[in-house]
């Protein structure tokens, strides 16, 4: 990144500045922690052996979330569905930040037809609920991880969209960037340049926001039986094959849902740090 | 322009230019959701036949595919679709062999009753915790408000469901939601309880963007200058937290519950189906286990309908509070 040096401290120490987010950074971590243990298969236990005998098993030194009714260790399943879930919402919002972005930068910087076109599409999009959509679509793509991302992307795509426009708009009729157009600079530079920066920090927020957004729909989805299929593990999926046994094994239900509950606390803390730490105008000191 | 002076002021007044939006929407709608639901999957033959496609001749096939309409162009089949659509015949489900648009008339109604007791008790439960974070920001309370709003945030409606119903059903022995569904005009009491705890879910679901936003409108609205004043002239405390701040906070508060309605009908969609309530996120899903496009396709359509009004509806009701938008 480039240096400003009218900027005394870097973004970096007004993140450190916010509780919240230093407490969701770690969250976080240790969210991005255990899927790495699971890309690895560094798991107490193959996710999908099944070992009728240990069935339904407490928390124990051996399960260590206990097992669920074929046997299997919920442990090693929570870490295996972490990792599934990181990765379907992590490539959903990567295509969906880069599509959303540059499309919402073009539309407001050419505007005219195009930008109708854009706000007018997007608008379409908005107007169905993000898991309705996401249903839908993954029902007519078929419900691999990647094209359950692709499903979840297109629902997210607008958001992005309409986070990078606003400020183009604003930006674009500020004086500094009419002196460039008029000094000849092409389009190019001035997007590159000018009009990029200005665009980052509330982009960037909106990144981590999409990303728990993303993790909550793939849970949905799968809990719904339309995204990751059985016997593969997915935090969704473990929730609801706990629904008949919850009342007899309480760590059925309550690891896999904390899970989501903690990586999307964790995101939503961080969101708020990247928040308070990209607006000048919040900083505190 | 063309136009006489009088005609274009009507032409370009507001409600023609926001009529004129929504219906060029609708038609986005329309053709995104027929691009996405007929072409994708391709087949409604293999739909409506599942592993037995197989065993059809190709005269079988052809003659399907003109039942189906599918033999036709892309646009042909769209309009045949939109033509009968508004004529309120939105196809059939194979399944069942009753018509979508009676499936459609039975379970709107259950949606739209979940989704108004869910907003009902996601407002009062925002607004109040909202109201008692911002009464004092930073104290012991704000901290308990502010982590209300992030579990409530956090917690996926299915777990909260899930949960629910391991507790009620298994250890209190009190589940109404197993027994058949009563209409509210049927037996009031019954309906009631069947949607309490689904309309209780979906609430909290409302609440936690309420009750932030409350928060921050209020401690905004609390640093006005007119506030000051209203407490100089000596305005009674508790006129000034009504009159004068929350009613200038509700033009956010408004708007969010607003866009939470449409994820409210998201979530209807899985909380439906926990609770096994009839109601349009139950035939949606039933309709795409059993790959029954037509009627997913209208469903969807009516779900996106239903959205697009309840915008007009914030719309409306915000114009009321606040005289200043009146263009």
């Amino acid at each position: 990144m480039k240096r400003n040096s009218l900027k005394p401290k870097g973004g970096l120490y007004y993140y450190m500045q916010s509780t919240s987010g230093i407490v969701g950074a770690l969250l976080l971590l240790f969210m991005v922690i255990v899927s790495i243990c699971a890309v690895f298969g560094w798991l107490p236990h193959d996710p999908l052996e099944q070992n009728v005998e240990f069935a339904m098993q407490g928390p124990s030194t051996t399960f260590w979330f206990g097992t669920d009714e074929f046997g299997r260790d919920i442990f090693s399943r929570s870490l295996d569905g972490m990792r599934r879930s990181l990765t379907v919402s992590i490539s959903a919002v990567s295509i969906a930040g880069t599509l959303g972005v540059t499309l919402g930068i073009l539309s407001g910087y050419l505007g005219r037809w195009f930008d109708q076109l854009i706000v007018r599409l997007s608008d379409v999009i908005f107007a169905f609920p993000a898991i309705l959509l996401a249903l839908a679509i993954v029902s007519a793509l078929g419900n691999s991880w990647y094209q359950t991302s692709l499903a979840i992307a297109v629902v997210y795509t607008p958001i992005f969209i309409r986070v990078a426009r606003g400020p183009v708009l604003t930006v674009k009729e500020m004086d500094y960037v009419k002196v460039t157009r008029i000094l000849g600079f092409s389009s190019l530079r001035i997007l590159r340049k000018h009009i990029l920066p200005n665009v980052t920090a509330p982009i960037v927020v909106q990144v981590a926001l999409s990303l728990s957004w993303a993790i909550l729909t793939e849970s949905g989805l799968s809990f719904l039986g339309l995204g990751t299929q059985p016997p593969n593990a997915s935090l969704g999926l473990m929730v609801s094959e706990a629904q008949p046994i919850a009342a007899f094994a309480w760590w059925a239900l309550f690891f896999p849902s904390a899970f989501i509950t903690i990586v999307v606390v964790g995101l939503n803390l961080v969101g708020d740090g990247l928040r308070d730490a990209l607006d000048p105008a919040r900083r505190s000191s | 322009m063309s136009f006489g002076k009088r005609t274009s002021r009507i032409l370009f007044s507001t409600p023609v230019l926001r009529i004129g939006s929504i219906l060029t929407t609708l038609f986005g709608i329309s053709v995104f959701v027929f691009l996405v639901l007929r072409v994708i999957p391709g087949d409604s033959i293999a739909g409506a036949f599942g592993i037995e496609t197989g065993v059809l001749t190709p005269e079988q096939i052809a003659q399907l595919r003109v039942y189906y309409g599918i033999d036709k162009s892309l646009p042909m089949q769209y309009l045949s679709w939109m033509q009968s659509f508004l004529s309120g015949n939105m196809g059939y489900s194979y399944s069942t062999g009753i018509s979508v648009a009676s499936l459609t008339v039975k379970s709107l109604p259950v949606t739209i009753e979940l989704a108004l007791i869910g907003t009902i008790l996601g407002v009062v439960m925002g607004i109040a915790v909202g109201t008692f974070s911002a009464r004092k920001p930073g104290s012991v309370r704000d901290f308990a408000g502010q982590l209300f709003g992030l579990m409530a945030l956090a917690v996926p409606g299915f777990v909260l469901s899930t949960t629910i119903v391991a507790i009620t059903a298994n250890k209190f022995h009190y589940f109404p939601n197993g027994y058949e569904f009563m209409r509210l005009w049927e037996d009031p009491w019954m309906n009631l309880q069947q949607m309490m705890f689904p309309g209780l879910v979906l609430g909290i679901a409302v609440a936690a963007p309420v009750m932030r936003t409350t928060r921050s409108a209020l401690l905004e609205t609390v640093d006005k200058d007119f506030i000051r004043t209203a407490i100089g002239k000596g305005v009674s405390p508790r006129k000034v937290q009504t009159r004068h701040i929350l009613r200038n906070s509700l033009i956010p508060i408004v708007t969010m519950t607003g866009i939470q309605f449409g994820y409210l009908l998201g979530g209807a969609v899985i909380v439906e189906n926990i609770f096994s309530l009839p109601g349009m996120g139950r035939q949606v899903l039933y309709a795409i286990t059993k790959r029954e496009y037509a009627t997913v396709q209208s469903s969807v359509m009516v779900f996106a309908i239903l959205f697009i009004t309840i915008n007009v509806i914030t719309d409306l009701i915000y114009r009321k509070i606040d005289p200043r938008i009146k263009k």
